[in-house]
């Protein structure tokens, strides 16, 4: 019987007055694609960070292959963990972030060997090999020696993808990684995600693109008011909604 | 709608005509007048009391050339140890932890509230407070041996130019965008790693023109030196005129020094910025 890779039980996270999530449960299997859909602050965002440990969750828990992040359980009681501790579990996943967030002082090569040099502490040819092989299997192999400036938005986040590969994660995070782009430069991002998803890499992607969510999602889930309105397969979600929200919200969408 | 019709008539042909000239002469007329106050200065300085043999003769004086190898040493110095304070005090201030924080708005209230010379006198009359100092059972000495002019100087310039320094310095951090950190968090970088490696490269650019800025002031803070009796440039012309009362020429040497100095620095500043300029566009090619 295998096990979640992700297991959320009972999340809850507060802004000051608002609540962003509302006890929010969720599992995601190896292997499968979860596309996060809603309408902004609709919580979809902020359960993303907290599975990367960027936002810091008020009650709860999260697992990540089995293992408790951000706290540690001793006696009936929870202990925050420590920065390097924390920084340690963020190993597993990967994040790609809506503003593609490159190293802008570091060359699109220098971007991806970053983490595996200066955090894995790993050999520099073999890191440059990996990171070589990774730029072309982005498409961007041409592009080692550019800085980010001189890419295109396109062009940033797919580099953006391959930073993150870069560190071998069990799991990749896209939060909302084509809203920041012009609408020509989606679809080299997106074939590079879904080159990802049929790699068999396990994805949760925060997106408003459902085109891609329809094909490429094992699973859709919409989010609302910080809590899952209804969850299932894109065809059912997207195509047959239950939940009046749901439809709301596609036909507002589409 | 229908086809877009020929072109209207009456609008005459312009290509192959160009925009004339501006006279500008406002502007003639005020350089010429710049020209002509600037000419009567230097003829009343010329016919003034001044020997300018006294000026030529000193310029290149043994004494003078040591005092401003003294103050560019002293100057040097003392920014690296504002830098390496500032650099530490504005990510104390940054930090989330309130000790931390504490300590370094207190070091910044106490050297930016008192005035540096001041400081200076402190640092070297530091002997009326601890006639000896050292570590217990380990060392020690007599603080009038120890705080020597040039300890004092460094001292009461470096730490009084960490706490100015942090400031800039923290700026720079605060105008890094705050993606940047949380992407240097995303492939497991700790917060130090992370402002080492990610953050202040990038507000290096932004902190490289107010620190060339602090650094000229701070060549010409070091003539407060002169006070606890650091051989620097002004201190060294005084001595001379002291001794042969030409007042003016020394302190025109002196001037002149100073200005040669800050003249070579500002292209030096220019190389620094386009070394950290790297990546962004207006460099990029």
């Amino acid at each position: 019987m295998t096990k979640p890779l992700v297991a959320i039980r009972s999340v809850s996270k507060h802004f000051g007055e608002f609540q962003a999530l509302g006890s929010v449960s969720l599992d995601v299997w190896p292997g499968e694609v979860m596309c996060l859909i809603g309408a902004s602050g609709s919580g979809k965002t902020t359960l993303l960070r907290c599975v990367n440990q960027l936002t810091a969750i008020d009650s709860g828990g999260i697992w990540l292959d089995g293992e408790l992040l951000g706290v540690r359980e001793e006696g009936g009681r929870l202990y925050r963990l420590t920065e390097r501790q924390i920084a340690r579990q963020r190993l597993k996943t990967g994040m790609v972030f809506q503003r593609f967030n490159l190293f802008p002082h570091k060359t699109a090569l220098e971007n991806i060997t970053e983490g595996p040099l200066q955090v894995q502490g790993r050999k520099s040819d073999e890191v440059r090999g990996e990171a070589i092989e990774l730029l072309r299997r982005v498409g961007l192999a041409a592009k080692a020696d550019s800085y980010p400036a001189q890419l295109s938005g396109g062009q940033q986040q797919r580099v953006a993808i391959a930073r993150a590969l870069a560190m071998k994660p069990m799991l990749m995070l896209f939060d909302e990684p084509t809203s920041a782009l012009d609408p020509e430069l989606v679809g080299e991002v997106l074939a590079v995600m879904k080159e990802l998803a049929q790699s068999g890499m396990t994805m949760m992607v925060v997106t408003h693109e459902l085109g891609f969510a329809r094909e490429v999602a094992d699973r859709v889930v919409y989010m609302d008011q910080g809590a899952i309105v209804e969850s299932g397969t894109a065809s059912d979600v997207l195509g047959a909604p239950r939940e009046a929200r749901t439809k709301a919200f596609l036909s507002a969408v589409i | 709608m229908k086809a877009a019709p020929a072109l209207a008539e009456g609008f005459p042909d312009l290509s192959g005509l160009h925009v004339a000239r501006e006279p500008h002469w406002f502007r003639w007329f005020s350089a010429a007048l710049i020209v002509l106050v600037l000419a009567a200065i230097g003829r009343a300085f010329a016919g003034g009391q001044i020997e300018w043999s006294y000026v030529s003769r000193f310029l290149t004086a043994k004494v003078i050339l040591e005092g401003i190898v003294n103050t560019m040493v002293m100057a040097v110095l003392a920014m690296a140890l504002g830098i390496f304070l500032g650099v530490i005090v504005a990510i104390m201030r940054l930090s989330p932890n309130p000790v931390l924080k504490s300590v370094a708005a207190g070091y910044t209230w106490l050297f930016r509230g008192t005035p540096l010379i001041l400081q200076l006198l402190l640092w070297f009359n530091l002997a009326l407070v601890f006639p000896t100092i050292g570590i217990p059972g380990l060392w020690s000495a007599r603080a009038v041996d120890v705080m020597t002019p040039f300890l004092a100087a460094l001292l009461g310039l470096g730490i009084n130019q960490g706490a100015y320094t942090s400031e800039v310095m923290r700026a720079g951090m605060l105008s890094v965008d705050i993606g940047q950190y949380e992407a240097a968090q995303a492939i497991g970088m700790g917060r130090l790693r992370a402002l080492r490696r990610i953050i202040l490269p990038q507000a290096m650019r932004v902190v490289i023109p107010p620190i060339g800025n602090e650094f000229i002031g701070l060549v010409k803070a070091t003539s407060l030196a002169s006070v606890i009796q650091y051989p620097e440039v002004l201190h060294n012309a005084e001595n001379i005129y002291y001794a042969n009362s030409r007042v003016i020429e020394l302190l025109i040497v002196a001037g002149l020094w100073y200005l040669l100095v800050v003249s070579i620095l500002t292209p030096l500043q220019m190389l620094l910025e386009r070394r950290f300029a790297r990546g962004t566009l207006r460099f990029a090619r």
